[in-house]
C-alpha cells in the first residue's frame, strides 16, 4: 500500500508540495513512483524558471512510461534536486525524501484548491 | 424483401473457388476446403460471410473489385519488366542528392537475407539480436563518420531527418519557435522543411545567398537577435560549393542556438564533419553510402547529435546492456521519448526502424573501410573537377562561382541550358539538373562510376553541338 | 534460427590494412583531394574497420541466424501484419530499369511513371477513393501527410479555427503523435466498455474548431466500428473530415472500403496489407488517399497522366498543394513489389485475403478463450485481444505473484513463435493482442494454440518457468534499466 503523509498538500496529478515558510518543496507522491516503477531519468526546469499551477514544468521517465510534471502551485524555481540527476531511483527509495524542484510561492491562497492527506488518500484507492 | 436481398448479396462474390484441392487453391493461401469447414464450425459460422455479419449492408461493397484478374508468376514478372523496359537508363551525371555509387555486391545478397529482412522492428530483444546488433553497428559508423556522439536509426530520408533535426531545435529551445535555414542548402530539404514548419508552427527564416555560399553576415545577424532556436545549413551545397562554417557552433550557442549541418554522408569521410565544425546535430541521406538511386527511394536519412540532447532526438535508439546470463546483448532503449508511451507528447511520430537500409549502410561501410571511402571521394573529386574542367575547355560553359567543390558543381552554359540537357538525354546522358533560379546554369556530378571515356564521349557530342 | 547467440561486432573483426572492394584505377591525373586546405578537410581520423569480404559475409550471415522473422516462423505481431512477403516481388524490384535517377526526364521514365500511376489507381479502387499519392514514406509519414490534406482543405477555404482533431482513447499512439506534429491539438474521445467509439460521448465535442477524425477501422481491439456512418455523419454535418487510419485496413478488402464507411483521407500500410517486407522496421510506405474534391491538396511532385507535352505522364507541381514531405515520389522499390503482389492477387484473391485473415483470427480466439480471458467476446476481423491468462491459470491481476502478459510471451519465444504484441491497446492491464494473418496454415494455428493452452498449463503448474523464460532463445532476458540508466549507444562507449 502506497505511503501518504500528514501535512503535504497533494495535487490530483500526484504531485506533493511541502510547504516550509515562502517554500514549497514539489515533488511525485509515493503512490505515483510505484505506478511508474523503476524511475530512469528526471527531467527538470532551471532556477528562476516561472512555474504556474495546473501547468507541466518537467517529466519523469521510467524505462517502459513516461509522465508529465505539473506543478501544483506557482512561483519561481529557487532549488532544483540536483542528486536526482545521477540517482533518479532516489524517488523509489523515498519519494517524500527526494522532492524535485523547490519554489517560492507566489500565491499561497492555492495551496486551498490542493487535497489533504485523508482526501488524496482516498483517491489512490 | 430486405432478407431476400441480403442473401443476394452474400452470393455475389463466390466464397470459395474451384481449385484442385477444392481450398481456395492460391500460391499464399494454405487454406483447403476441409481447413475452412473445420475452423468455421469451430468458431460457429457457417460461412466467411457470416464473418461481417456486424457490418452494415449499405456500406458493404457488393460487388467485384473493379481490377484485373489474377496473374501468374509468369505474367506478372512480364508486366513488371515490360515497364523496367520502358525506362531509358541514362549515364549519370545528376546529383542533387542522389548519386550513382558502386555498391559491392555482397551488400544487396547480404540485405536481402530474409531472417533480417522479414523480421519487424526488434520488440523482443532475445530473438532480434540480428537486427539489434547491426543497428547498433550502424549508430557506431554514423556518429563516427559525422563526429557526433549519438546517431539514431530512423529516418526515412535527408529531407525529413533534417526537418526532425529543425523540430529538434524547437523542442530543445522550449520558449523559441525561430529556425534559420541557409538558401544554398539542398532544394528538397528546404522544400520538405518548409512543409514541416508551416504546418508544425515553426517560424522558418531563409538565411540569403552570396556568392553561392551562405551569408554568414546575414546569418549572425539573425542570430544575434537571441529569439533563434537553431541554424540549418547545408554541406556540400545546393551549387555543390563546399561551405565554410568557421565561427558558427560558437555564435550559435552564445545565443543559445543549435547548430544543424546537413551533409551528403558519403562526404564525411574527407570534409570537415559537422562534429569538427562544433554542430550540436548532424543530418542528411545516406544514398551516397552504396545505395542504390532507384528513381529516388527507399533510401535512409541519419540524424547524430550530442548525448546530452538524447532525449530531445526522435526515432528508435539501440542501446548495449546485458542478458539475465550476463552476456552483452543490445535492445531498443529510450522508449520513453516515443510515439507509443509518449503520444502527443513525444519528440516525433515516427515509428519507422529503418532497418533493411541501416544493414545496407553497415554492410556497405564494413567493406569500404576508411581506405575505400577515401579512395571513393578521390576519384569522384577527380572526375567532376575533370569534367568541369573539359567542359570550360569547350568554351560553351562559363564559371559561375569560385569556392571549392567537392563531386557536384554549377556551370553557366552559353546557350540554351534546357535544350542541351534534352539534347543529350536523347543521346543517353543525365547532364546534371536545372540549377534553380539559374535556368542558364546546371548542376551537374560526377562519381568514381564515371569513366574517362564516358565523359570525353559525352563532351564530343557537346562540342559539336549547335545550341 | 540458431540458439547460438553470435556476439561478435564488425569493429572486432577489423584487421589494418584489409580490405573488401575493390575499385578501379583513377583514370584522371592532376586532381587530388589534398587539393582542398585544411580548413575543408576531415581532421580526425574515422573508426571505420577493415575487413576483407568474406569476413563480411560470414559476420552478417552468422548474425542473420540471431534474427526471427516470418520466413523463421509464425509471427502473430498484432497490428502489424506480419504476412509472407512473396519473393517474386524482390525479384521484380531489383530490376536494373528501374535503377535510374530521380531527376530523369519524364520522358525516360516513362514505366516507373505508369507503375505509379498503376498502383494509385488499384489502391484507389480498393479504399473506394479517388487518388492516391505514393510519396509518404511509412504509416506514420502516411498519417501526417494525410492530416496535413485535412489542414491544408480547411485552410483553402479560409477556415483557419480546425485546429483541433478527435482521437479515441484506444488510437495507437501514432495517432495523436502524427497530430502533434501537424500542429494539431488532440481531443480524446471515451470508447465504451465493448471498446468502440462512444457516439454519445462525441456529440459534445463537435464544433467549428474541429478539423476532423482520426479513426481506425476495425479498430485497435479487432472490432468494426458498426456507428461509423453515424460518426461520419456527425463529423461531416460539423464541418470535420474523416481520416481513416489504415493499420487495420487487410480484413476489409473487398468486403467493405473506408470510402463506403465515410472516410475523405486515409493512408495504407503498403508493408502490412500489401506484403512488402517489414525489414527490421523499414523501409515502409505509406500511401495517401483523398475522396473526390481533396486530390489537388495531396503532396507535390504528382505524376499526372495527359502530359501537355505529348504522350504519356508528367511530373507537376501545384500552388494548392500541401507541398513537398519528400525527396521524390516516396520509396520507390516499395511501390514496386507491392505491385507484384498486387497483379498476382487480381480481384479474386484481394478480398480472399481478407476473409481468411478474419477467419484465421477467430478460430485462434475460441480456441484459446478457455484459457485466456477474453474482455470482449464477439467475432473479431484480423485480430483480437485477450487479457492476459485467465484467473485459474495464474493470471489474476490483482495478485502480486500473478503470470504476466510479458511472462507468457517470453515463454513463446522458447517453442518457437514469436511473440504477440503485448501491452496495447491500453484498455487492459494484460493486453495480449494476436493478429494470424491469411498466410498461416490451419496447421501452424493448432501448433500455436497447442503452445498457448500448454504455457498456461505451465503457468499454474511452475510459474517460476514462465517468469524467468526464455530459455532456449540465442541470449536471455535483457536488463532494460541498465540501458537507460547507462547508456551505450556506439561500440566506442563500450
Amino acid at each position: 500500500m502506497a505511503k501518504v503523509i500528514e501535512g503535504l498538500y497533494y495535487a490530483e496529478s500526484h504531485e506533493y508540495v511541502r510547504v516550509e515558510g515562502e517554500y514549497g518543496y514539489i515533488g511525485i507522491t509515493d503512490y505515483a513512483q510505484d505506478q511508474l516503477g523503476n524511475v530512469v531519468y528526471v527531467d527538470m526546469p532551471e532556477v528562476d524558471d516561472e512555474v504556474t499551477a495546473g501547468e507541466e514544468f518537467g517529466a519523469v521517465e521510467s524505462v517502459k512510461a513516461a509522465s508529465d510534471l505539473f506543478s501544483p502551485v506557482s512561483g519561481t524555481v529557487v532549488e532544483v534536486n540536483e542528486a536526482l540527476e545521477d540517482e533518479p531511483e532516489l524517488i523509489n527509495k523515498d519519494a517524500f525524501a527526494n522532492w524535485i524542484i523547490k519554489v517560492e510561492l507566489s500565491d499561497k491562497s492555492e495551496l486551498d484548491k490542493l487535497m489533504d492527506a485523508a482526501a488524496y488518500e482516498a483517491i489512490c484507492k | 424483401m430486405m432478407e431476400k436481398d441480403m442473401q443476394t448479396a452474400k452470393h455475389s462474390t463466390p466464397l470459395l473457388r474451384e481449385g484442385q484441392g477444392g481450398g481456395v487453391a492460391f500460391k499464399y493461401f494454405p487454406h483447403t476446403a476441409d481447413d475452412i469447414q473445420q475452423m468455421l464450425d469451430v468458431i460457429g459460422v457457417r460461412s466467411l460471410d457470416e464473418l461481417y455479419a456486424e457490418i452494415p449492408e449499405e456500406i458493404k461493397l457488393h460487388r467485384e473489385l473493379n481490377l484485373p484478374s489474377e496473374k501468374s508468376e509468369e505474367e506478372v514478372r512480364s508486366i513488371i519488366q515490360g515497364l523496367a523496359a520502358q525506362n531509358k537508363p541514362l549515364t549519370c551525371f545528376a546529383g542533387a542528392g542522389s548519386y550513382d555509387h558502386y555498391t559491392p555486391s555482397v551488400v544487396p545478397f547480404i540485405a536481402s537475407r530474409s531472417e533480417f529482412s522479414t523480421s519487424y522492428t526488434p520488440y523482443q530483444a532475445e530473438i532480434s539480436q540480428g537486427t539489434l546488433q547491426y543497428i547498433f553497428e550502424y549508430q557506431t559508423l554514423m556518429a563516427d563518420l559525422t563526429s557526433m556522439d549519438i546517431s539514431n536509426a530512423s529516418m526515412y530520408d535527408g529531407t525529413t531527418a533534417t526537418a526532425e533535426a529543425m523540430m529538434m531545435c524547437v523542442a530543445a529551445a522550449k520558449k523559441r519557435n525561430r529556425v534559420l535555414i541557409s538558401q544554398t542548402i539542398q532544394p528538397a530539404v528546404l522544400a520538405v522543411c518548409k512543409t514541416y514548419a508551416r504546418f508544425h508552427g515553426i517560424d522558418l527564416v531563409e538565411v540569403p545567398e552570396k556568392d553561392g555560399l551562405m551569408d554568414k553576415e546575414a546569418a549572425c545577424q539573425l542570430i544575434e537577435a537571441d529569439d533563434v532556436a537553431g541554424l540549418i545549413v547545408g554541406q556540400p551545397n545546393r551549387y555543390g560549393l563546399i561551405e565554410d562554417f568557421t565561427g558558427m557552433a560558437d555564435l550559435c550557442h552564445e545565443h543559445k542556438a543549435l547548430l544543424a549541418i546537413n551533409t551528403m554522408a558519403s562526404a564525411l569521410a574527407v570534409l570537415k564533419t559537422p562534429g569538427e565544425w562544433g554542430a550540436d546535430i548532424a543530418c542528411g541521406d545516406a544514398q551516397s553510402l552504396g545505395i542504390p538511386m532507384g528513381y529516388g527511394g527507399p533510401y535512409i536519412g541519419y540524424l547524430c547529435t550530442k548525448e546530452a540532447l538524447v532525449r530531445k532526438m526522435p526515432g528508435r535508439l539501440v542501446g548495449a546492456t546485458t542478458d539475465a546470463d550476463g552476456r552483452r546483448t543490445f535492445v531498443l532503449t529510450m522508449q520513453a521519448r516515443e510515439q507509443h508511451i509518449r503520444r502527443e507528447k513525444a519528440t516525433s511520430n515516427i515509428c519507422t526502424a529503418q532497418g533493411f537500409m541501416c544493414l545496407y549502410v553497415a554492410c556497405y561501410l564494413s567493406l569500404m573501410g576508411p581506405k575505400g571511402m577515401h579512395e571513393v571521394n578521390e576519384q569522384s573529386y577527380a572526375s567532376a573537377h575533370y569534367l568541369h574542367d573539359e567542359l570550360l575547355k569547350t568554351g560553351k560553359f562559363e564559371k559561375v562561382f569560385d569556392a571549392p567543390f567537392l563531386n557536384e558543381f554549377t556551370l553557366r552554359y552559353k546557350g540554351d541550358a534546357k535544350k542541351l540537357r534534352e539534347t543529350l538525354a536523347e543521346e543517353g546522358y543525365l547532364l546534371g539538373v536545372p540549377t534553380l533560379y539559374k535556368p542558364d546554369c546546371l548542376t551537374i556530378a560526377s562519381t568514381e562510376r564515371r569513366t574517362k571515356q564516358e565523359i570525353d564521349n559525352m563532351v564530343d557530342i557537346i562540342k559539336d553541338l549547335k545550341i | 534460427m540458431n540458439k547460438t547467440y553470435y556476439s561478435k561486432l564488425i569493429f572486432e573483426l577489423s584487421r589494418p590494412g584489409r580490405v573488401g572492394y575493390s575499385l578501379p584505377k583513377n583514370e584522371f591525373e592532376g586532381y587530388s583531394l589534398v587539393q582542398l586546405g585544411a580548413t575543408q578537410s576531415r581532421q580526425t581520423k574515422t573508426l571505420l574497420p577493415e575487413c576483407d569480404e568474406l569476413t563480411v559475409v560470414r559476420h552478417y550471415t552468422n548474425m542473420s541466424n540471431n534474427n526471427f522473422g516470418v520466413d523463421t516462423g509464425f509471427y502473430p505481431l498484432g497490428s502489424c501484419t506480419m504476412k509472407y512477403n512473396p519473393k517474386l516481388n524482390e525479384e521484380l524490384c531489383q530490376l536494373p530499369g528501374f535503377n535510374i535517377h530521380p531527376m530523369t526526364p519524364a520522358k525516360y521514365a516513362q514505366g516507373s511513371l505508369k507503375l505509379y500511376d498503376e498502383v494509385q489507381k488499384t489502391l484507389a479502387e480498393i479504399a473506394g477513393l479517388s487518388r492516391f499519392t505514393l510519396n509518404p514514406y511509412a504509416g506514420a509519414h502516411g498519417e501526417l501527410t494525410g492530416l496535413m490534406v485535412i489542414r491544408q482543405y480547411h485552410m483553402s477555404r479560409g477556415d483557419v479555427a480546425r485546429t483541433k482533431i478527435i482521437v479515441p482513447d484506444s488510437a495507437h499512439g501514432t495517432n495523436p503523435a502524427s497530430a502533434a506534429v501537424c500542429g494539431l491539438q488532440i481531443v480524446e474521445v471515451k470508447s465504451l466498455a465493448d471498446g468502440t467509439v462512444d457516439v454519445e460521448a462525441l456529440k459534445p465535442l463537435l464544433g467549428p474548431d474541429i478539423a476532423g477524425m482520426m479513426m481506425t477501422n476495425p479498430n485497435t481491439l479487432g472490432l468494426f466500428e458498426t456507428k461509423i456512418p453515424e460518426i461520419a455523419r456527425l463529423v461531416h454535418e460539423c464541418g470535420g473530415l474523416m481520416y481513416y487510419d489504415g493499420a487495420n485496413l487487410n480484413p476489409m478488402l473487398g468486403v467493405c472500403r473506408p470510402g463506403d464507411m465515410g472516410f475523405d483521407v486515409m493512408h495504407i500500410n503498403l508493408h502490412k496489407t500489401f506484403s512488402t517486407p517489414h525489414g527490421g522496421g523499414g523501409p515502409g510506405s505509406g500511401p495517401v488517399g483523398v475522396r473526390k474534391g481533396l486530390e489537388e491538396f495531396l503532396p507535390n511532385p504528382k505524376p499526372l497522366s495527359n502530359s501537355p507535352e505529348g504522350e504519356g505522364l508528367y511530373l507537376r507541381c501545384e500552388e494548392s498543394s500541401l507541398g513537398y514531405i519528400s525527396f521524390f515520389l516516396g520509396n520507390f522499390g516499395i511501390i514496386i513489389r507491392a505491385y507484384a503482389y498486387l497483379l498476382s492477387l487480381g480481384k479474386e484473391n484481394i478480398p480472399m485475403a481478407g476473409k481468411l485473415s478474419v477467419l484465421n483470427a477467430n478460430y485462434i480466439k475460441e480456441s484459446l478463450r478457455s484459457h485466456y480471458e477474453l474482455p470482449i467476446d464477439t467475432v473479431c476481423k484480423h485480430e483480437f485481444v485477450f487479457d492476459g491468462l485467465r484467473e485459474e491459470y495464474g493470471g489474476d491481476h490483482h495478485s502480486p505473484e500473478h503470470v504476466t502478459t510479458l511472462d507468457v510471451a517470453k515463454r513463446l519465444l522458447d517453442y518457437g513463435f514469436h511473440a504477440p504484441t503485448i501491452y496495447f491497446p491500453l484498455l487492459f492491464h494484460e493486453a495480449l493482442m494476436i493478429e494470424p494473418t491469411e498466410t498461416e496454415s490451419k496447421e501452424t494455428l493448432d501448433d500455436f494454440i497447442a503452445v498457448m493452452k500448454k504455457i498456461a498449463e505451465e503457468a499454474k503448474a511452475d510459474p517460476q518457468l514462465l517468469k524467468t523464460a526464455p530459455h532456449d532463445t540465442p541470449v536471455r532476458r535483457m536488463d532494460d534499466v541498465k540501458a537507460v540508466k547507462e547508456p551505450k549507444f556506439t561500440f566506442k562507449a563500450l
